[in-house]
């Protein structure tokens, strides 16, 4: 009996480092996989696993094959932490993530530590103000991006009552404070300043309170989740409820919960990448195997390009090497140009208002 | 004041809720001592049954409101309380009679299964359905604010009224309300006085079951929307509400669901919406510290 456990061991570590010698080299991406983003989660691991499977195809990176390490934090702190711990772990040399920005601020340090280049698209400003300098943002930040929203509502809706509400979370909250700053700065103040419980599902009370207040225009900083639930909500208790929001709000998903009540969100985000004529092969191959490379699917694809070109300018694999090359090149992706600035952010970082309007989401004209 | 009537009937809705849950919560605490960490996943598991349900009758053409709604109650009723029935079966009842953290810890396994798996079947994905019951009454059109109460907060409200009339009459009524305080003040005794106290447990979970059923078809038709992850925080909530009104106790598991929906909506209205919890379980601690029971329940009494 024992002697047979011991075989079985034998037999799976043999397993085990037959399985690490053919996968040369690891590559990681880690977001909310379950949990009550889950659905963003799905489009990052749809853009990666499209992307391995073409630079694959095309003989890998440095003559190796890449393999994918999926990380579910669920957007927990706590989980992200011990999620990072095992990518160090399964040693991976390349990290896209994390999604939340309250789970790569914590993880990036994990990552620092072990010496392990990070691409993500969290946009809290702390995720690259703290100086570490593995982590480059393939995205906007939320004062960038508080700026382009807070201005457009304090142009537009000079005459109307605003709302300026969050839901806490450090994505949620930096961004309603940048829009809030950069609303006041233009000379029109909130005329309520609130915040909510992401994953509540009863908003009747905020509602209620816009009415009284004469609120008819909402800045938000959270998930397009919430959202939904909001504007579902204002309509039944007969409140035309108009919504700015991030770059959260580019999920599908808003649509089907809000209905129709979602023409009235606004929000910003980078310029359409689908709309990218570079990108029109790649878009095409998502769509043929039914997947709409809306959101998060296309940053997902660019972040394996970039590892990818990092990794063929460095003609290495050496973090030190990766780190140097990242800082100075300009690397061609689906999402466009990437270089980056001296804090990891990049350059170019523009965003762009957009509107939902019958389930398709386009430029405010 | 039209806008504080706004908020009164905001909460009461809200309470209901909490308080069809909370019920479940209580009921199992009060027969077998343990915290049913998976019932506001079964809460979440109905409001899928429920989508389901009225995405059948839709295909099905059926357009007569109160028939869908009691088609899709009993649907939701009788799934919902065959998975409570299952829950119980595979997942406390091997575990009865080892320490009282085994089950309480098989609960919370049974908790993030539920969810995954509901995750994993129906996809990550937020399910809607169209709008069943649109429009209600306004109550009070003064000028500067219109008080509304929709039909689906009526109906909320009705019949969580109703179920808790039934469920005071069959607890202290009927045969079975009788073998279920049995089974809740002495296992052993009540096995020797000849009722079958692991039937009788079963039942409870079904009925717990039943009552969160209620809920997540309520829950579907006010929001519209549901995903695999609203049984979390709605459990909690219930769970708090069930404390609060002093767990075993079941007029205290209703009175601390609207104790709790009130003060939620009260104080987001007059002060910041972002304590809101805080204040909710603040007043949990300053309850539990001047009654340690909750606010009807009665002390344990230790059995020698």
């Amino acid at each position: 009996m024992k002697k047979q456990t011991l075989l079985a061991a034998a037999l799976l570590a043999l397993g085990g480092f037959s399985g690490a010698a053919l996968a040369d080299l690891t590559v990681a991406i880690a977001g909310p996989m379950t949990g009550q983003y889950a659905s963003a989660g799905d489009q990052i691991r749809k853009g990666a696993e499209m992307a391995i499977a073409d630079i694959n195809a095309r003989g890998g990176v440095l003559g190796q094959k890449l393999k994918l390490e999926v990380g579910d934090d669920a957007c927990d702190p706590k989980q992200a932490v011990s999620v990072a711990n095992t990518m160090v772990n399964k040693g991976i040399v390349y990290m896209h993530g994390h999604w939340c920005s309250s789970s790569t601020i914590p993880a990036s340090d994990v990552y620092a530590d072990a010496d392990i280049l990070v691409a993500t698209v969290s946009t809290n400003p702390q995720v690259t103000e703290r100086g570490l300098p593995n982590v480059f943002r393939i995205m906007g930040r939320d004062d960038q991006q508080g700026l382009v929203a807070g201005g457009y509502i304090a142009d537009n809706f000079k005459d109307r009552k605003v709302a300026v509400v969050d839901d806490k979370s450090a994505y949620g909250k930096g961004l309603a404070d940048e829009m809030a700053k950069a609303m006041s700065d233009k000379g029109l103040k909130p005329s309520l300043r609130e915040s909510i419980t992401a994953g509540e599902r009863d908003y009747s009370s905020l509602i209620a309170k816009f009415k009284q207040a004469g609120v008819d225009v909402m800045a938000f900083g959270g998930y397009h989740t919430e959202v939904a639930l909001i504007l579902r909500q204002a309509q039944a208790a007969g409140l035309q409820l108009t919504v700015m929001g991030g770059d959260t709000m580019t999920n599908a998903e808003l649509v089907t919960a809000a209905g129709p009540a979602a023409d009235n969100v606004l929000f910003t985000f980078s310029p359409d990448a689908r709309k990218n004529p570079d990108a029109a092969p790649v878009v095409e191959k998502f769509r043929a195997a039914k997947v709409e490379p809306e959101g998060y699917v296309l940053y997902a694809y660019a972040a394996m390009q970039l590892f990818e070109q990092v990794a063929t300018a460095a003609n290495s694999t050496k973090y030190a090497d990766l780190e140097k090359a990242m800082r100075g090149g300009n690397f061609k992706t689906v999402i466009g140009d990437l270089a980056f600035g001296p804090k990891g952010d990049l350059n170019v970082p523009g965003f762009v208002v957009y509107r939902w309007q019958g389930g398709q989401y386009d430029y405010v004209k | 004041m039209a806008y504080a009537l706004q908020q009164l009937i905001n909460g009461l809705t809200l309470g209901a809720m909490y308080g069809l849950i909370a019920i479940g919560y209580t009921m199992v605490y009060g027969i077998i001592g343990m915290i049913n960490f998976a019932h506001g996943d079964i809460f979440m598991v109905s409001a899928f049954i429920a989508v389901t349900a009225f995405t059948l009758l839709a295909a099905a053409d059926v357009t007569s409101i109160p028939l869908a709604l009691s088609f899709v109650l009993i649907v939701a009723i009788f799934f919902t309380s065959a998975y409570g029935w299952a829950v119980e079966r595979t997942a406390y009842r091997p575990l009865r009679g080892s320490t009282r953290l085994a089950p309480l810890i098989s609960a919370i396994g049974m908790s993030i299964f539920l969810q995954n798996t509901v995750q994993l079947t129906q996809g990550a994905r937020v399910k809607p359905i169209p709008p069943v019951l649109e429009g209600g009454l306004v109550l009070w059109d003064t000028p500067a604010f219109a008080v509304q109460i929709s039909w689906s907060q009526m109906l909320i409200i009705v019949t969580t009224v109703t179920l808790m009339v039934a469920f005071t009459w069959m607890i202290t009524q009927t045969p079975f309300g009788r073998q279920q305080r049995s089974c809740e003040q002495d296992r052993t005794m009540a096995a020797l006085l000849g009722v079958n106290v692991d039937r009788t447990i079963s039942l409870t979970f079904m009925l717990g079951a039943a009552l969160a059923a209620v809920a997540g078809v309520m829950v579907t038709v006010y929001y519209g929307v549901v995903d695999f992850f609203i049984g979390f925080l709605v459990g909690i909530k219930a769970f708090t509400a069930a404390v609060l009104g002093g767990i075993g106790s079941l007029p205290g598991a209703m009175l601390g669901g609207l104790l709790i929906g009130l003060i939620e909506s009260f104080w987001a209205a007059y002060l910041w919406a972002e304590y809101k919890d805080v204040a909710t379980f603040g007043i949990l601690c300053l309850v539990l510290m001047l009654r340690p029971s909750g606010l009807l329940g009665r002390p344990e009494v230790e059995k020698v």
